[in-house]
């Protein structure tokens, strides 16, 4: 299946010589005239509505920037390999057995203190914000901004478990997001359950889910689960679509039930959870608890993904992931471990989902389609897959960054006024999932350590050849 | 009876956009075992290069004849796609030979993401009507009921123009040099390269070849529906995927067949069962295909190696 590569570009070719600007400059030309040929009818002519008839608008001067954009990229990253490709042909005295011992990286010293950190600066959120803005109800941007990221978050670290962990692409994840947002609209408008009784169903119902649809396709080869799974997540949302009685079809489910401080409601009057606590009703005092149940189901989630990977259970996820057919021989019940790892992440899914129908107070169909999952596996992709603050960092940086980017308004000065970073975030996922795989396929931080250490450090398979073989 | 043979019709059409679809699926498939997620976006793509050259043709040069006008755009947009489906292979795919396993299914979900999102920043969100090209239909016969047996002229286009480019499609892979290496890249890469076949080239031929192909389906989609959007590359994307499995994935004849199938299966459960769960339909088939039956119909077993 998995040929070794065949390369026909010589490497001694670049270390000769330094720097050769004439190839390098007839290389950017060629590359400028290839996107001259890719942005011709897409990016040359807009079409437009008037009435019932399209016209085209002609914008060859979008074209000839974005071709002089790629044009000088080309040329600095001829320049740039060009000088790696010279100091890299110089070797190093120890360049022989540097991999071998695989003293932590500079990152992992780093990460060290950035745990604490982070920890800390999501604790401590809302009050800096508060500090910051002024006022409670000038911080509720900011607060609900880290009630997203935070949801985005906890979902990375839920499907990294399936992902990151055992090395099984679902595609489908958003499934169980909204099998856990759906239980717990259907549980609470239909029964009056309250939101503290229906997480935990919400997530075992999510698990049960991810059994039932896991049992048969988890003996599937890779690349073939992640399309059944794909299947899966898309079957789901249009059951939901069209299954109107029960889930009133697209038209969703409104009115849910807000959460309550465990039982005391945020509401104004008597009773409510400000006149118990003897605080002046604000409408911030739900946000933030919701904020700080979402920390501490993140946090939840983390921990039991931690303890897990410590237990037999998590070693054999790992161990699937790197080599299945060694696993089979020693005796590893492929089956079984995928369908924990699939149940376990289903189920923080189904928490996550829960969380989400709290929050919103109304869910539709169109919250769970593929998008979300491929927002969702961008994060854990561009984490790093494995990595728990790799994930948490891509989190901050998919979800917050477009959100901070638009407030920026020298920004809007330079793209013009209509500029929404927004409409460009998901082109920069799909273009940076794939210079991912190409740069840095596992991850910008990778962590491939093993969990185990037998009296030494040693080098695994993984950190020798860079990236494994899955 | 006679909407039994309606929908026999729709059906075919349906399944000869959808074969050509899984064709790129299945080769690419076949060559270097990657699920080219990405290939139903290449098709929106090119429905939106037939669309716009269309657009010029007809508006701009006064170009009255239709079936010159169509013609011309065929030719641009099989090229024009085609360097896009090279361009993507040499971008998100090549670099990733011999990384692990999941690698290549990954990039290709971000070019995927990219595809349909650099669409809907260059075109905007809306749907894209064309007016009506060809309108006229042949009534085969009418039935007791009044229900009259049509068969219009763009899907005898789109019949006869799929008819065509298998054919030559099959000349080329099965008599010329580029399909025996092919065929060769095919089954052991490493022995077609010591034997001298430039592998790099061939695989990229594939893509060539795949894009070009999706790129009919595209103008014979926008032709056949006379509607376009950005996010109309996802699910014909996901059912030609079911049709290239269906029919075993690395088998051409087997993909045409799926495709004939799939379109098939979809026109009848909508006209006989539900429409709004024709979707459900085709996903599920994809499950149970790929969970029972994981090499098709014409497909060979997969034999793992250690």
């Amino acid at each position: 299946m998995n040929a070794p590569s065949i390369t026909t570009t010589a490497p001694t070719d670049a270390v000769t010589r330094k720097f050769d600007l004439g190839a390098a400059l007839k290389d950017a030309v060629k590359t400028a005239l290839i996107t001259l040929g890719l942005s011709i009818p897409i990016l040359a002519y807009k079409t437009d509505q008037s009435g019932a008839d399209l016209y085209l608008t002609p914008r060859w001067g979008l074209v000839a920037i974005v071709c002089a954009i790629v044009f000088g990229l080309r040329l600095v990253l001829h320049a740039f390999t060009a000088s790696r490709a010279y100091t890299k042909a110089t070797p190093s005295a120890h360049q022989a057995t540097e991999p071998v011992h695989a003293t932590p990286s500079a990152f992992q010293h780093v990460s060290r203190f950035a745990i604490p950190f982070f920890l800390g600066a999501a604790l401590l959120f809302p009050a800096l914000v508060y500090l910051v803005q002024g006022g409670l109800t000038e911080s509720r941007y900011w607060v609900d901004l880290g009630i997203l990221i935070l949801t985005y978050v906890m979902l990375g670290w839920g499907l990294n478990i399936v992902v990151g962990l055992a090395g099984l692409l679902d595609l489908g994840y958003v499934a169980f997001y909204a099998v856990g947002a759906y239980s717990y609209a259907l549980l609470s408008t239909t029964f009056g359950l309250s939101f503290w009784i229906c997480l935990p169903l919400a997530g075992i119902l999510a698990a049960f889910w991810g059994m039932i649809l896991g049992f048969p396709v988890l003996r599937l080869r890779g690349d073939y689960l992640a399309i059944v799974t794909l299947a899966f997540g898309e079957i789901i949302r249009l059951v939901l679509i069209n299954w109107v009685d029960l889930t009133n079809g697209g038209a969703g489910i409104s009115s849910i039930p807000r959460a309550t401080f465990f039982g005391i409601p945020f509401t104004a009057g008597e009773g409510g959870f400000a006149a118990t606590f003897g605080l002046e009703f604000n409408g911030m005092h739900r946000i933030i608890f919701l904020y700080y149940l979402i920390l501490m189901l993140a946090l939840l989630t983390n921990f039991v993904t931690m303890r897990l990977r410590k237990l037999p259970v998590g070693r054999a996820w790992e161990a699937l992931r790197e080599d299945e057919i060694a696993c089979r021989s020693l005796g590893i019940n492929t089956t079984n471990t995928k369908l924990t790892a699939f149940a376990i992440g289903a189920m923080f899914g189904g928490f996550a989902g829960s969380f989400f129908a709290v929050r919103q107070g109304f869910v539709s169909p169109e919250s769970f389609n593929f998008l979300e999952s491929a927002i969702i596996l961008a994060i854990v992709v561009l984490g790093g897959m494995g990595s728990q603050i790799g994930v948490a960092i891509a989190a901050i940086v998919l979800v917050g960054g477009p959100e901070i980017l638009r407030n920026l308004t020298f920004l809007q000065a330079v793209f013009g006024s209509g500029f929404d970073p927004n409409e460009y975030r998901l082109l920069l996922f799909g273009a940076g999932m794939v210079a991912m795989m190409v740069w840095r396929p596992r991850g910008l931080i990778s962590e491939r350590e093993p969990s185990v250490i037998l009296k030494e450090r040693k080098a695994i398979s993984g950190s020798l050849v860079k990236e494994g073989h899955g | 009876m006679e909407i039994f043979v309606q929908q026999l019709i729709n059906g075919l059409t349906l399944g000869s956009i959808y074969g050509l679809i899984a064709i790129g699926y299945t080769m690419v498939f076949g060559i270097i075992g990657m699920v080219n997620f990405a290939h139903g976006d290449v098709f929106m793509l090119s429905a939106f290069i037939s669309l716009i050259f269309f657009l010029i043709l007809t508006a701009w040069l006064g170009i009255s004849s239709v079936a010159l006008a169509l013609l011309i755009v065929l030719v641009i947009a099989m090229a024009l796609t085609s360097l896009w489906g090279w361009a993507i292979e040499r971008i998100a795919y090549r670099p990733l030979r011999g990384s692990f396993r999941l690698a290549p299914l990954i990039s290709a979900i971000g070019v995927s993401i990219f595809l349909s999102n650099f669409v809907q920043v260059a075109q905007g969100a809306r749907n894209k009507p064309t007016p009506p090209m060809v309108r006229d239909v042949i009534v085969l016969f009418q039935g007791e009921s009044g229900y009259n047996v049509a068969l219009s002229y763009k899907q005898i286009i789109i019949m006869v123009t799929t008819a065509v480019l298998l054919t030559i499609f099959w000349y080329l892979v099965q008599k010329t040099s580029l399909g025996r290496a092919q065929r060769a890249c095919e089954q052991d890469r490493k022995m077609a390269a010591l034997l001298g076949i430039n592998v790099d080239r061939t695989i990229s031929l594939t893509f060539v070849i795949g894009a070009s192909l999706a790129s009919v389906a595209g103008t014979m989609y926008l032709l056949y529906y006379g509607v376009v959007s950005f996010s109309d590359g996802f699910v014909p994307g996901v059912k030609a995927f079911t049709a290239a499995v269906l029919g075993g994935i690395g088998s051409l004849p087997g993909a045409v067949l799926g495709g004939l199938i799939i379109g098939l299966i979809e026109t009848f459960w909508s006209a006989y069962f539900s429409i709004e769960y024709k979707d459900v339909a085709a996903f599920s088939i994809l499950a149970i295909v790929l969970i029972f039956m994981p090499s098709g119909i014409l497909g060979r077993p997969e034999v793992e190696k250690v």
